[in-house]
C-alpha cells in the first residue's frame, strides 16, 4: 500500500517540526450496507505509531468515523539525527510501515 | 404570489440558452471555485490523496502484465518524456475504430492489444491509479483536444448533448456551468465543469474517480437515466468538455470537495 511522508530533511537541534503523513485504506466503516442489504464489513486502520529513533513519541487509535486514505500531522522537537519509523495496523491483519530520515544540525 | 413565481420560474426554463461558449480569459478551473484548505490539500503533494493513487499507477506502469509479458514501460520507456501532454490531447481521435477514445479506452486498448491481458473495469482501482499516473505527467500542459478535425463531429455531438435539456428536471448542463457558474446550488459553487483535473479526487466520494462518474452523478442529479461508462455520448461529452477547457492547466491529480 502506498503511504506518503513528509519529515524536514533538515533541521536545526531544538526546532519544531511538523511531520505528515497519509496513508492508502479504504476505511470501510462497517455501517454500510450493499443493494442486497447485507452489511459490508468493518475493514479500518485502529492504530498509528511513530517512533523516533526507536521511542516512540506519537500514537493513535483510529476508528470508523475517520476518512479514507486517513492524513495525520503532528508535530515534535528535532533532537538527533536519525530516523522516524511510522506503522499502521489495522483489521484483517492490515499491517504497513515506512521511514523516514531526519540530518539534525 | 403563486402565479407570479410561477411566471418567474417559466421564464428561467424558457430563456434561451446563451450564444456561445465562456471566453478564453473568463475560463476557470474548478480550484478557484473551492476554499483554501481544499486547495492547500492539492497543492501539497504529501497532503494530496490523489497521489496515492499516482504512486499505484507508476508500479502499475513498471509491472509486466498479460501473456506478452510486456510492461507499459517496456515499450513507452520513462512515463515524465513519454507521456508528457499525452492526457491534453485525449480524448483523441482513433482512425482504425473510427471514433474517439478517452485515456482509460486508451489503456484498455493497449493492455488488451500489446499486453495480452484482460482489461481493466470502469472505475476500477488499478484502471483509476494507470490513468491518474499517464494524466500527472501532463500537470502544467496546456489543453489542445478536439483539434483534430477529424474528432469535430464528435466535439459537435458533445456539445448538442451539453446543451439538450434532459431529465426529470429537464435541465441541460449549459442551463448550470454556462449561465450559472457563478451561483451556488444547495451552499455548493456550481463551477464552469472544466474538466482540469481527472481522474480527480473527491472527499466525497472518499476516492479517486474519473469523468465519466462526475457526468453519470450530474445526469441522476438533473434525474436522467446516465449512460453507461465508455457510452460514445458519454466519450462525445468528455471530448467537448476538453475542447471546451483549451488552454486551461491540467492539474491531474485534482481535490474537490
Amino acid at each position: 500500500m502506498a503511504a506518503l511522508i513528509n519529515v524536514p530533511p533538515k533541521a536545526k537541534r531544538g526546532d519544531i517540526i511538523e511531520i505528515k503523513t497519509l496513508m492508502s485504506h479504504i476505511m470501510e466503516t462497517g455501517f454500510r450496507r450493499t443493494a442486497a442489504g447485507d452489511l459490508v464489513p468493518r475493514d479500518i486502520i485502529t492504530s498509528f505509531t511513530c517512533r523516533y529513533n526507536g521511542s516512540e513519541i506519537f500514537r493513535a487509535d483510529l476508528f470508523p468515523a475517520i476518512s479514507a486514505n486517513p492524513y495525520l500531522s503532528f508535530f515534535t522537537i528535532a533532537k538527533d539525527s536519525g530516523k522516524f519509523e511510522f506503522e499502521w495496523i489495522g483489521d484483517n491483519g492490515f499491517s504497513a510501515t515506512a521511514s523516514a530520515s531526519i540530518t539534525v544540525e | 404570489m403563486i402565479l407570479v413565481r410561477a411566471i418567474a420560474v417559466a421564464a428561467l426554463l424558457a430563456s434561451p440558452l446563451r450564444a456561445g461558449e465562456i471566453p478564453q480569459e473568463a475560463r476557470r478551473s474548478g480550484t478557484t471555485f473551492m476554499g483554501p484548505d481544499t486547495r492547500a490539500m492539492q497543492d501539497d503533494d504529501t497532503a494530496n490523496p490523489g497521489m496515492l493513487f499516482v504512486l499505484d499507477g507508476e508500479a502499475l506502469w513498471n509491472k509486466k502484465a498479460g501473456s506478452a509479458d510486456k510492461a507499459c514501460a517496456d515499450c513507452h520507456g520513462d512515463a515524465r518524456d513519454s507521456m508528457k501532454g499525452v492526457a491534453a490531447r485525449y480524448p483523441v481521435f482513433d482512425k482504425t475504430l473510427n471514433r474517439p477514445v478517452t485515456i482509460e479506452q486508451r489503456i484498455n486498448l493497449e493492455r488488451t492489444q500489446h499486453q495480452q491481458a484482460t482489461a481493466f473495469p470502469y472505475e476500477s482501482r488499478d484502471l483509476l491509479a494507470l490513468t491518474a499516473f499517464v494524466a500527472n505527467q501532463s500537470r502544467g500542459v496546456a489543453i489542445t483536444a478536439g483539434d483534430d478535425p477529424e474528432a469535430k463531429p464528435f466535439v459537435e455531438q458533445g456539445r448538442a448533448l451539453f446543451m439538450q435539456r434532459e431529465g426529470q428536471l429537464n435541465l441541460a448542463c449549459a442551463n448550470c456551468h454556462d449561465e450559472n457558474f457563478d451561483k451556488h446550488l444547495a451552499g455548493s459553487p456550481v463551477t464552469q465543469a472544466q474538466p482540469t483535473g481527472y481522474p480527480e479526487y473527491r472527499l466525497e466520494w472518499q476516492t479517486l474517480g474519473s469523468l465519466e462518474r462526475r457526468l453519470r452523478s450530474c445526469m441522476a442529479g438533473v434525474r436522467a437515466q446516465a449512460y453507461d461508462y465508455g457510452a460514445p455520448e458519454l466519450v462525445a461529452l468528455e471530448l467537448y468538455l476538453m475542447s471546451r477547457a483549451r488552454g486551461m492547466k491540467i492539474e491531474t491529480p485534482a481535490v474537490r470537495p
